[in-house]
């Protein structure tokens, strides 16, 4: 699968307060989208167009488990995010929500506001401002829940193989 | 070679004899909960699983906590749809704000003796970590994990490095749990402890009650961490039986586990901090930040609302006014919390002092609910983030705090060391 699109450039320690503030927890995905990123680019919802991708520095989606910060930026469209480093549990939603992510420090070094990034998931390879980039590869165990288009699939596909073995 | 306490855990749910850092592993979970804010995400995705029951019905729990009483209508049918859910599957462990207990996960679960020692507990939150205190892999997690866990009974992990906290010695007057784990915040950064698991030791640590320990486990994610994790000793086995908890299962670490690396501090040597707007890692010695105004001052949540936290801003409120211009909010972190702090008085030395005190709920911690700050409020908190926009207007600032210096910044109108309005 390939994603591109333009970079939106985005700094250090971008935290989930930023990314989706808390008092739109209990917003429906499709509210979520006016909000994304409202706390660092309040226009970001108007700017980003599908298959947009966000560039930031370390430590990406620092801060609070809220879910609602992934899935506002998968409905504003975004494509992907690459970054030099995400936080923790922010990397772990967006596998379970199907929104790409790339660990790439040196795509992000090269990336500027603008330009187009194109991304191929499958192998991590980054083309941005004319050169090519490796992203940090994913654990099989992650790429199984990536195949399955998050953990949605991925438990669908358990309970069905459990139900499988109770019925042999 | 041996193993973290938490390599232990995760290798006899997983069913293994060892497991290595790195390592991939699905687990049953002991306990999986979510709360009000997180419901929404959870239940959907426990829906779109197509499961037509929870795992165990005995061991889901569901609270009430960030919107109580309810704020608007977007929120009140988010508590229906949850007491619809908890009537549906047949959820043991819900806590509606209907007569019964309720608050905020962190303190209430322990509290009504659902944690134990050596669980593995998947909740809805980055706080979770805090039922580390009990010697529980209890690591910040998703929504859809939640509902996801409670569809399957099982969760995967990545098997986490661990890194080694030591704090050894007494501690100095008015230097608490939260002054601890800031200064390690400081010292080691908001992404210091990314994907690893902070595991505190150390005589000051054991000598700690229950409560500031929770202090400590709380913050965790703060430094970017996994999960926090204290071995099980009398003191927090004690707790859980009082509480009528399971004994669960005491893993220690090994002598020659290894870690990623230690990180030590002498616990006279720590002093009353602050974190500074508007990272919890730009940590300051209150002394550094003497006289900043503030606006408002705020004393609760999952970090500091419990009653050791109330007992600690009265001692110094007691017979004291806050100064003419500071909003003095208070919010206690369960209904038990707020009962006990009524029967011992303490709700009415913070009322003579000029607070007001709101239901047991995460106030405004997140800007969820009443006492958001305006674009030139600067607040003192006893909460655990102080992000741009995490209490209200972007332009706020907040500083974080333990509750001995949170009262004192309410009576000096500033931020000042403890003992200077105590004594």
């Amino acid at each position: 699968m390939i994603v591109e699109g333009r970079i939106h450039v985005f700094g250090d320690n971008v935290t989930t307060d930023e990314i989706m503030p808390m008092h739109k927890a209990a917003a429906t995905p499709a509210e979520l989208a006016a909000y994304a990123m409202a706390g660092c680019d309040p226009d970001f919802p108007k700017k980003v167009k599908p298959g947009d991708v966000i560039v930031a520095g370390e430590n990406f989606g620092a801060g609070s488990s809220r879910e609602t910060a992934p899935l506002g930026l998968k409905g504003a469209g975004l494509g992907a995010i690459v970054a030099k480093s995400f936080a923790r549990t922010f990397y772990r939603n967006c596998i379970n929500q199907g929104l790409p992510i790339l660990v790439c420090p040196d795509a992000v070094a090269a990336a500027k506001p603008g330009d187009v990034i194109r991304i191929d998931l499958e192998s991590g390879r980054v083309d941005v401002a004319g050169r090519t980039f490796q992203a940090e590869p994913f654990p099989p165990f992650l790429l199984t829940i990536i195949r399955h288009g998050g953990n949605v699939g991925y438990a669908r596909a358990v309970l069905a193989e459990r139900a499988r073995a109770a019925g042999a | 070679m041996g193993m973290t306490i938490t390599q232990k855990i995760l290798a006899h749910k997983a069913g293994k004899d060892r497991v290595a850092t790195g390592e991939f592993v699905t687990v049953p979970v002991d306990l999986a909960a979510c709360h009000d804010a997180a419901a929404n995400v959870v239940m959907d995705t426990f829906e779109a699983t197509g499961a037509d029951r929870v795992f165990d019905p005995e061991r889901v729990a569901m609270t009430m906590r960030a919107y109580v009483p309810a704020r608007d209508p977007v929120v009140a049918q988010v508590h229906e749809r949850m007491r619809r859910f908890a009537r549906r599957y047949g959820i043991r462990h819900f806590f509606d704000y209907d007569g019964g207990p309720h608050g905020i996960e962190h303190v209430l679960y322990p509290a009504q003796g659902l944690i134990a020692a050596g669980d593995v507990f998947l909740n809805s939150d980055s706080h979770t970590p805090t039922a580390g205190a009990f010697g529980a892999f209890a690591p910040a997690m998703g929504w859809s994990d939640v509902g996801v866990g409670l569809a399957l009974g099982t969760t995967w992990f990545r098997v986490p490095e661990s890194i080694k906290v030591v704090v050894d010695g007494p501690l100095r007057p008015y230097v608490g749990g939260k002054d601890i784990v800031l200064t390690l915040i400081g010292t080691i950064g908001v992404a210091g402890a990314t994907y690893q698991v902070l595991e505190w030791t150390g005589s000051t640590i054991r000598a700690l009650p229950i409560e500031e320990r929770m202090t400590i486990c709380n913050m965790a994610v703060e430094a970017g961490a996994k999960s926090a994790i204290m071995e099980p000793d009398e003191v927090s086995q004690a707790y859980i039986a009082s509480r009528g908890g399971r004994p669960g299962i005491v893993f220690r670490s090994d002598p020659d586990a290894t870690y990623a690396r230690t990180v030590s501090f002498r616990g006279d040597a720590l002093e009353p901090v602050v974190a500074k707007p508007s990272l919890p890692d730009r940590v300051a010695p209150v002394s550094e930040v003497r006289g900043t105004k503030v606006t408002q001052v705020f004393i609760g949540t999952c970090t500091n609302g419990r009653l050791s936290d109330l007992r600690a801003a009265a001692s110094i409120l007691k017979g004291r006014k806050v100064a003419r211009g500071v909003r003095l909010l208070v919010s206690p972190a369960t209904r038990e919390t707020y009962m006990q702090a009524l029967k011992e008085g303490l709700v009415e030395v913070l009322m003579e002092a000029g607070a007001t005190v709101s239901p047991a709920s995460c106030g405004p911690c997140a800007a969820l609910h009443s006492g958001v700050l305006g674009p030139d409020d600067v607040c003192v908190s006893t909460s655990n983030r102080n992000f741009p926009g995490r209490m209200g207007h972007p332009d706020s600032k907040v500083y974080l705090a333990g509750p001995y210096v949170a009262a004192a910044a309410a009576v000096a109108g500033a931020i000042v060391p403890p003992e200077e309005v105590a004594r």
